[in-house]
């Protein structure tokens, strides 16, 4: 017995031929890169790249670095969120602006800014360095303020949009039943734009794995310190061509890896 | 008017919410006794149901709740919403849909620090008895409307709160269901010692449910008195439409009312003013010839539309005086009655409701 | 009309680069852009010019544009377009095919990977050499004297990152005097590292005596001695792929020429 076709497909139809070879064209750039970034990979010497220390060493920063940079985004981006979404202040559209200049600035520039004031004859970063001896630049922590700084916006606008584009009402109905503030914050609002909080954390931690130019920059590059995975790539790129290859490969299952687990949680957000 | 009772809800408040809308009402809700808030959509019903649960600040006047003031601008006190101890069941339920119909009900009593364990005892206890046994773990998502409106009211319940405050509470039921909710809500607030507040725009709710209803249109309270008292002398055009009486505006001089140029004879002496008839369409008796007997007030006239509501049927009777009027489908049948029929009416002068006073945008006052 | 020298940013400014990766597909796109502007520039219209592109090391940067600018006042109908960039950038392009007329390396080691590939047109030949001294910001806070002060761990020291020429000849210096660096950071190339020395956020590094001479009293230099000291040298070469090879050919007469020699002393380069 051939299984048929349920009914239901003669209904929903082809889809329009151009949108169909639009969206390939589209898909296309996103596939031929890794399919040649694919065909130069070294297969036999694989295993052998990815256990050198160079590659070790540069995943272990960015993990820690950009998991670092997630929990800062979360601790203070969603309190920034919540007063920009909820409360009233004055300059608020100025402050929404500078939190968003990150987004629009070249990350260099960004890099060089953290320069400017949080290096060592930087503006905050002189007096902090003479009282406590802290040195941001050239250290690890200097990769996790570069890397937050780039990728906090994304948490900040998610999570903005979130609380302006809830029901308003549940926080009264919670209001009326008897919940202070922060109950009200703790069990109603955030778990309701839990979704969109999620999504905004997973687009902040994928900037911060990707990071290059404001670390580059801010916190220089050291194989073991500061040396990232992107930052192992361009140097590997000059001259030891294969390592790079293989670190990119890396880089690229990674964030395959996170991206696809959330499937279409990524979109169901509400 | 003065604020008296000292148990139950006592609300005399004005609150300009933009440019376009200003409520200004004033109502006492004594403990024991349901309160019905009734008007059209955009009367300010939700404002003041915002108003008293604590979640808008009124502009002047005070709220007043077993002689506690919630709100009392001049003196600069407003209670906030967690504060007050009313329970609201919010039109659409609001149920937390994140949270299991057990968490839902026991949400008011965590908040308040109850112990997770005492709070799900008195819940699902009365989950129980709201005949929702068993649905504890279930998702609001996955409810049916009479499901919803019960947790809901079990939300708000739970708490043990002063008053009882529904907006709307069957207005999302489809109509088989609302007919049956209302059986069992109206038991329910029947058992709540303390005030209730039920603010509705569908009629037979308020009629059914409630002691006492305030009409309101535009803000303010049009009338008030018991659901008796509102059918059958109902004192602006949204109340008649409610009861379904005719509503007509007219001029007594010398003992005679005049509306449209003509005559209607009324049964008690009136004083020389403006003056609001109001005659049931049941009153009004309809004849093929023109009658002959007690009745003072007839003439003919045509039949503009007829509406057939099954055994019943509703005419609308045109110039010189136009009127609606009940008849019953036998009654239509068997005089052959249409649009374009022509007819007269009869309608005894004792039937004539007369209220006195002038009228501002149609209100009797 | 001339047009404009075009600096491909985005491929040879390391400041430029953003994200990770891929630099051998940018090098396809520069090239792609290249030859857009090879065949953009040769349709002008008025007066055919002639369009040299030439390939040099970022360290060359001033120094050429002078020299540019003198070989096109003695040859009115070439243009000559410069693409500055680090040297091994600059062979990766080659390699990929760009439509380069010459190439000038900051190290032979580049040099032969082209020559390798059988992309040169004739020798390369030595045409400057550079001298490499210790950076450190202006005014020295740091009191450095010599090499091995760079093995000073309280302090923050830069180096060019080990694949880039300066920082191959850095190491080498080192070496030679017996110096285990304590290196903070491995920058990208001459400029970044100059850029932080400037700035006060490293205390010492090393790179080209020419680099210190264009940021005019931003840095100080100072000399390694004799002994330790090690030159980088700069070949030149005409490539095989030229599109107007005499023109090439001419360019890197010029180049090692008096007067081209003259204006490479005037930058700091020492004679080869």
């Amino acid at each position: 017995m051939t299984p048929t076709k349920p009914r239901r497909d003669k209904t929903a139809g082809r889809p329009p031929a151009l949108l169909i070879v639009l969206g390939c064209l589209g898909l296309s750039l996103f596939v031929v890169p890794f399919v040649g970034l694919l065909g130069r990979v070294p297969w036999s010497e694989l295993s052998g790249l990815l256990t050198s220390d160079v590659v070790s060493d540069a995943l272990r920063l960015s993990v820690v670095a950009s998991l670092a940079a997630t929990a800062i985004s979360m601790l203070l981006g969603v309190p920034l969120a919540w007063l920009l979404a909820k409360t009233d202040f004055p300059g608020r559209s100025v402050v929404r602006g500078v939190v968003t200049l990150p987004l629009v600035l070249p990350p260099v520039v960004g890099g060089a800014a953290l320069l400017f004031a949080l290096g060592r004859r930087g503006l905050l970063g002189e007096p902090i360095g003479e009282l406590t001896g802290l040195v941001l630049p050239f250290s690890t922590w200097g990769v996790v303020v570069a890397t937050t700084f780039v990728a906090m916006p994304f948490t900040i606008i998610t999570v903005e949009g979130a609380l302006r584009n809830m029901d308003t009402r549940f926080e009264g109905a919670a209001a009326t039943l008897g919940a202070s503030r922060w109950t009200v914050l703790r069990r109603v609002t955030l778990p309701m734009i839990g979704p969109s909080l999620l999504s905004g954390l997973v687009l902040t931690w994928a900037r911060a794995f990707g990071e290059f130019g404001a670390t580059i920059t801010f916190a220089g590059n050291l194989q073991g310190r500061t040396q990232t995975l992107p930052l192992a790539v361009f140097v590997g790129l000059e001259s030891e061509r294969d390592t790079a290859v293989a670190i990119s490969l890396v880089m690229v299952a990674v964030s395959l890896a996170v991206l696809i687990t959330l499937r279409d949680r990524w979109w169901n957000s509400a | 008017m003065e604020l008296g009772v000292t148990e139950g809800l006592d609300i005399r408040a004005t609150l300009r919410r933009n440019d376009a809308f200003r409520l200004d009402i004033a109502a006492s809700i004594p403990a024991g006794r349901t309160v019905a808030l009734l008007g059209p959509n955009g009367a300010g019903k939700s404002t003041a149901v915002a108003a008293i649960a604590g979640l808008l600040p009124i502009d002047v006047g005070q709220i007043a709740l077993h002689g506690t003031v919630l709100d009392d601008p001049r003196s600069d006190v407003f209670m906030p919403a967690e504060q007050r101890k009313i329970g609201v069941v919010f039109q659409d339920y609001l149920l937390f849909t994140h949270l299991s119909v057990l968490e839902n009900v026991a949400f008011g009593l965590r908040s308040r620090r109850v112990a997770r364990e005492e709070a799900n005892e008195r819940s699902r206890m009365w989950l129980e008895r709201l005949g929702l046994k068993g649905l504890d773990r279930r998702r609001p998502g996955d409810l049916s409307g009479g499901q919803a409106q019960r947790v809901a009211l079990a939300r708000a319940l739970v708490t043990e709160p002063d008053l009882l405050l529904l907006d709307e509470p069957l207005s999302a039921l489809d109509v088989t269901t609302r007919a049956d909710l209302r059986l069992t809500l109206g038991e329910h607030l029947a058992a709540f010692d303390g005030p209730r507040l039920l603010i509705t725009h569908d009629p037979n709710e308020a009629f059914l449910l409630a002691d006492e209803v305030h009409i309101i249109e535009e803000g303010e309270i049009t009338q008030s008195g018991t659901p008796d008292e509102i059918r059958l002398r109902p004192r602006t055009p949204y109340a008649a439409d409610l009861a379904g009486s005719n509503f007509i505006v007219a001029e007594a001089r010398g003992g005679v009312v005049t509306a449209d140029d003509h005559v209607l004879h009324v049964a008690d002496p009136v004083s020389d003013g403006p003056v609001v008839i109001t005659i049931h369409p049941t009153a009004v008796s309809i004849h093929t010839r023109q009658p002959d007997g007690s009745p003072r007030n007839t003439w003919a006239t045509t039949v503009d539309r007829v509406e057939r509501l099954g055994s019943r049927v509703r005419l609308r009777t045109g110039a010189p005086l136009p009127l609606t009027v009940e008849v019953t489908e036998l009654a239509r049948a068997a005089l052959d009655l249409d649009k374009g029929s022509h007819v007269w009416v009869a309608i005894k002068a004792t039937e004539i409701e007369v209220q006195v006073g002038e009228t501002r945008d149609g209100v009797a006052r | 009309m001339r047009s404009e020298h075009i600096l491909i940013v985005t491929i040879t400014s390391h400041h430029e680069i953003e994200d990770s990766g891929f630099v051998w597909i940018r090098s396809a796109l520069s090239t792609a852009v290249l030859l857009v502007v090879a065949a953009c520039g040769n349709s002008n219209g008025v007066g055919v010019e002639t369009e040299l592109l030439v390939s040099a090391a970022a360290s060359l940067t001033n120094a050429f544009a002078e020299i540019e600018a003198a070989f096109e006042e003695a040859n009115p109908e070439v243009d000559v377009i410069l693409n500055l960039g680090g040297s091994s950038s600059l062979r990766e392009q080659i390699l990929e095919g760009a439509p380069v007329d010459v190439f000038a390396s900051a190290n032979t080691s580049n040099m032969d990977q082209v020559v390798e590939a059988g992309e040169v047109g004739s020798n390369p030949e030595i045409f400057a050499r550079n001298v490499l001294q210790i950076v450190v910001p202006s005014g020295n806070p740091a009191g450095v004297t010599g090499l091995a002060d760079l093995a000073r761990s309280e302090l923050l020291i830069g180096l060019c990152a080990e694949q880039v020429p300066c920082g191959d000849f850095a190491r080498r210096a080192l070496a030679n005097a017996g110096v285990t660096p304590a290196i903070d950071t491995n920058e990208p190339d001459a400029r970044a590292l100059l850029t932080k020395i400037e700035a006060g956020e490293l205390d010492a590094g090393i790179t080209y005596l020419t680099d210190v001479a264009s940021t005019e009293g931003g840095v100080d230099g100072i000399d390694i001695p004799e002994d330790e000291k090690v030159l980088a040298e700069y070949p030149i070469v005409l490539l095989a792929g030229a599109s107007s090879p005499d023109v090439a050919s001419l360019f890197v007469e010029f180049v090692v020429s008096e007067q081209g020699q003259a204006i490479l002393a005037d930058h700091g380069f020492a004679s080869p």
